[in-house]
């Protein structure tokens, strides 16, 4: 795929470290992310992409290292701080609100986007209406884009899975987000389903311009959909440029085939 | 009849457990301590030559006042610390919470029993000239039932319109994707204990002036669990139709039944309510369907 054009840059992790104890998932690593790109970060298994997603997002604390999002840097940041700035992501084993609708759902995702008092929404009374109205029209357009409509008032807990994906994905879209965070978008997924998020993806990207940095394991997706490519093992990174060069890097072919020592 | 009196109680949980999907063991607790704090509050108020419209209006306010504090302690120090654990540890450490609140309210407030008087105990006869007697009405009764009423509908609005209602939601399905939204976790927590302690107050006066404030009030608490498992857990409308079935069940189980078995029936009869509906709706009459794809 071509490259945005821009290269500013919208995120720069810089020497990251993170342990658990001695188990040590994350070792020095910095990467960045332009703006409009979509970045994927690929690896084995426990090569500590989720760790790094969950770093960026403020789930997790790095010991070491900072992270520098729209030109502030910081060593941690709280998760709400992190949505505050415009950072949404999706989950790895979807974690949506599984009693809620569809629909509610994707409301919850609005939550920072509101801002009449309680008194008012409870009373759904003049600027409180027009602004709920606003943004169940905001949010049947990312239903709409979605292809979800059908479902819109289903407990989420009652859809097949690929569906409850896509209506994570809505949530995230609903914070209208500078970067939008995927954590293995496809896992789980038949091929029809994940020709179908490929194309969101793609979208989306398009689309909304919004920064996407994803976590993948399906080889095929990555390389054609994303921008650049950063490789993870064993919690450092080992490789970083466009789909074509990490494809050829020794290293990585070395950790996904396995070597002979 | 007791059963709205009961309502008032499970509703505390049932708000707790929507919006946080902790079973509050501490409810019975937080009904002391906002009934102590109040009757304290009122007795020292009056006291000092306060009217009582004031010191009532200010009572009220200092003990909702304690209710504030009290949830914010248990955020910051007992449930905030366990974000993302497992419903089962967050109920354990309300257990906890149970004893520490029982102990502080005493300490503070005083352990005797202390009359309360502030909504009407005498009774209404109606229909005195259609047949003799008439029939009796609490006018405590229909005061709890009015308060109860509105609860129940400002309570459902704050949960269906609000986005801090949705908010509440969110949090017990998901904790983290809670966060990932955006949303405040601490705050929401603090929120909804302090709903529950202002519902545990109006509990405490409704109670409180039948009963008198005293310690035995905090066993409410475990009348409460049969009622939540006929309306439902996650149920508000339910824990008022549970309540009103315990009332009256157990009521009318003593009269028909009691003497045939030997009476004693009002003080188990709830349970075996409880009991009869798990066999036949786990949910409860009004909880949401279990759903769980495997």
């Amino acid at each position: 795929m071509r490259a945005p054009d821009t290269s500013e840059i919208l995120l720069e992790v810089e020497g990251v470290s993170l342990a658990f104890g001695g188990v040590k998932a994350l070792r020095d690593v910095s990467f960045d992310i332009r703006k409009g790109e979509i970045r994927a970060i690929i690896g084995p298994n426990g090569a500590g992409k989720t760790s790094m997603l969950n770093v960026i997002n403020g789930f997790y604390h790095p010991n070491r290292g900072a992270i520098t999002f729209k030109g502030r840097t910081r060593a941690r940041m709280e998760p709400f701080e992190a949505s505050r700035g415009g950072i949404a992501r999706t989950f790895q084993n979807v974690a949506l609100f599984k009693g809620m609708s569809a629909l509610d759902n994707i409301m919850a995702g609005r939550t920072l986007k509101m801002r009449r008092g309680l008194l008012w929404q409870m009373l759904r009374y003049g600027p409180a209406l027009a602004e709920e109205i606003e943004h169940r029209h905001r949010v049947e357009e990312i239903i709409d884009f979605l292809e979800i409509e059908a479902i819109r008032t289903v407990p989420v807990a009652r859809l097949p899975y690929g569906l409850q994906k896509r209506v994570e994905l809505g949530r995230a879209l609903a914070m209208e987000p500078d970067l939008l965070l995927l954590d293995e978008p496809m896992a789980g997924m038949n091929l029809e389903e994940k020709e179908d998020m490929s194309r969101f993806i793609i979208d989306v990207n398009n689309h909304y311009g919004t920064t996407i940095a994803l976590i993948e394991h399906d080889m095929a997706v990555v390389m054609d959909l994303s921008h650049r490519v950063a490789v993870l093992d064993h919690g450092v990174k080992i490789a970083d440029g466009t789909p074509d060069e990490v494809k050829k890097n020794q290293a990585v072919i070395d950790a996904y085939l396995g070597v002979a020592h | 009849m007791s059963g709205v009196l009961y309502s008032l109680v499970a509703l505390g949980f049932v708000l707790i457990f929507k919006a946080s999907g902790v079973f509050n063991f501490a409810q019975g607790a937080m009904v002391l301590l906002a009934g102590l704090a109040l009757v304290r509050s009122l007795d020292l108020l009056v006291a000092w030559g306060f009217p009582l419209w004031a010191a009532i209006i200010f009572g009220i306010g200092f003990a909702a006042v304690i209710m504030a504090i009290a949830a914010w302690l248990i955020e910051r120090f007992v449930i905030g610390p366990l974000v993302n654990q497992d419903g089962l540890t967050l109920f354990m450490s309300t257990i906890g919470v149970t004893f520490i609140l029982e102990g502080a309210a005493q300490m503070i407030f005083g352990s005797d029993a202390y009359p309360l008087r502030l909504f009407p105990t005498d009774a209404w006869f109606l229909f005195e000239n259609l047949f003799p007697g008439g029939i009796l009405v609490n006018k405590l009764d229909v005061w709890g039932g009015f308060i109860a009423g509105i609860l129940v509908a400002g309570l459902a609005i704050f949960f269906e319109r609000t986005k801090t209602g949705r908010a509440l939601r969110a949090v017990a399905d998901d904790h983290l994707a809670a966060q990932s939204v955006g949303i405040p976790i601490s705050w929401i927590w603090f929120v909804v204990w302090l709903a529950a302690g202002l519902v545990a107050l109006v509990a405490a006066t409704v109670w409180g002036t039948k009963l008198g404030v005293q310690f035995s009030i905090t066993f409410l608490a475990l009348k409460a669990l049969p009622v939540l498992i006929i309306g439902g857990l996650t149920s508000i409308p339910g824990a008022i139709v549970g309540g009103l079935i315990v009332g009256a069940g157990e009521k009318i189980a003593e009269v028909f039944l009691g003497s045939y078995i030997g009476g004693g029936i009002e003080y188990w009869f709830a349970y075996v309510l409880a009991l009869a509906v798990l066999l036949v709706r786990p949910q409860g009459l009004f909880g949401e369907r279990i759903i769980e794809r495997i």
